[in-house]
């Protein structure tokens, strides 16, 4: 990510110029000190660049989307149905799966820092963790859905749910119409990042190139 | 603490800036501190509340100049140094102390990190008190505006509200942020009509959902101003 692409939003995103020395200072410091093994640093940064990430939530999503009795336990214990497809652990310890309806939209945010479920979502974008988004998804949520291109009925419930405990959550967006053709890998490719925390529906069948 | 931290219903903040395809991490130095910080925690010295409260006592004009990164590096450094893992003047040189040297025990190892990834830390504990609160039950929200950590926000303090589910005992972040001990309680998801948080201008159907500990709660009928001290 280039600089440039930052540009409109260098008062929240310019670091100091020297951050990238002192952080490299501290590592080398800890290293010696034997309080970090830079292997494990390594091993963690591969672990949210390359395992772990919005592919996890969309799996479970898509289950859910195919198999009625598995959303039916993800509806009521959601650790333990996503620990059937094997995800889980830290800052997804607790979760809770929120279901979307033609009357209900669920939407999910922290206030006060930025908890995220990492297991089935990865590490947050940048959005998530802003002030804009902190501030208005409880005050505002109808006007910031707009701001994604998603408006919704004015009958539809918003729910918005505010991760102040442990307690992670998982949006379980809507399956698109005429979908009934396809495979669950296929469905699970409609399964956006944003559809699960609730900031937009999950992708239309007919924007899916064949799989 | 009434920090600028808990932003729930603040104006001002600018418009929401989505980036597509965005990468996981924006610089190399990002991904370092995160990994130092997931990377020192495996010491158990001090526990997520308590890195949660040391970033919010981050001067407010630095808060919101920060980038996320940026505020963990800040937090990291003054967690190590209150627990003496490191001095300031090791920060300041780059060089270790020889005083200071070696650890006993073996660092996190990346052998390690799969297992430490995988478990957590679950925050759940079995208490013998019974929950006080039952699902439909009214509650009304504490008015409390303590100095220390807390996780009831601004915007749902003296609140009516509903219990939607009761989620089981949980360590008290309130406590535990300050090293005062986990001491935990029941905790609840309680369904907050958007009206009652924001007034008319809110739509009538929407509602917002936070997790509250017990103690943050009250039956609607009780005073708050009697019940100040435990």
């Amino acid at each position: 990510m280039s600089d440039h692409d930052h540009d409109h939003d260098d008062r929240h995103h310019a670091p100091p110029s020297d951050l990238a020395l002192r952080v490299a200072a501290l590592e080398s410091l800890l290293v010696e000190k034997g309080l970090v093994d830079p292997a494990a640093l390594d091993a963690l940064v591969d672990t949210y660049e390359h395992r772990i990430g919005p592919r996890n939530g969309a799996k479970v999503v898509a289950r859910a989307w195919i198999d009625p009795a598995y959303k039916t336990r993800l509806l009521t214990d959601a650790t333990a149905a996503i620990a059937e497809l094997g995800f889980g652990g830290l800052q997804g310890e607790h979760m809770v799966a929120v279901e979307n309806t033609p009357k209900v939209h669920n939407l999910v945010v922290c206030t006060l820092c930025s908890c995220y479920p990492l297991p089935i979502l990865g590490l947050p974008p940048v959005w998530y963790k802003s002030a804009p988004y902190r501030s208005r998804a409880v005050l505002d949520p109808r006007g910031v859905l707009a701001e994604f291109g998603l408006t919704l009925d004015p009958e539809t419930e918003i729910r918005v749910w505010d991760s102040t405990a442990e307690i992670r959550y998982l949006v379980v967006p809507e399956r698109p119409a005429a979908t009934e053709h396809l495979s669950e890998e296929q469905l699970a490719e409609l399964v956006t990042r944003d559809s699960m925390i609730g900031v937009a529906r999950a992708t239309p069948a007919k924007a899916q190139n064949s799989a | 603490m009434n920090g600028v931290h808990d932003m729930g219903g603040m104006h001002g903040m600018g418009p929401i800036q989505p980036e597509s395809d965005e990468p996981v991490f924006h610089a190399r130095w990002e991904a370092r501190v995160f990994a130092i910080v997931r990377a020192m925690s495996a010491w158990r010295k001090w526990n997520i509340d308590a890195s949660r409260h040391q970033r919010e006592l981050i001067a407010p004009a630095e808060y919101l100049r920060m980038t996320y990164y940026e505020k963990w590096h800040a937090g990291l450094l003054e967690l190590m140094v209150k627990k003496g893992l490191v001095t300031r003047e090791e920060i300041a040189t780059g060089r270790a102390s020889p005083a200071t040297l070696p650890k006993v025990q073996p660092a996190l190892t990346a052998e390690k990190v799969a297992a430490f990834t995988a478990q957590g830390s679950p925050t759940n504990r079995a208490i013998r008190t019974p929950p006080l609160f039952q699902p439909d039950d009214m509650i009304h929200t504490q008015n409390i505006n303590p100095l220390g950590h807390t996780r009831l926000p601004r915007y749902a303090r003296a609140k009516r509200g509903v219990i939607d589910r009761v989620h089981g005992a949980f360590v008290f972040p309130d406590t535990n942020a300050a090293f005062q001990g986990e001491n935990p309680q029941h905790l609840y998801s309680v369904r907050f009509c958007a009206r009652e948080l924001w007034g008319e201008q809110a739509a009538a159907r929407d509602c917002v959902y936070l997790d509250l500990w017990e103690s943050y709660l009250e039956h609607p009928g009780a005073n708050n101003n009697t019940r100040r001290g435990n």
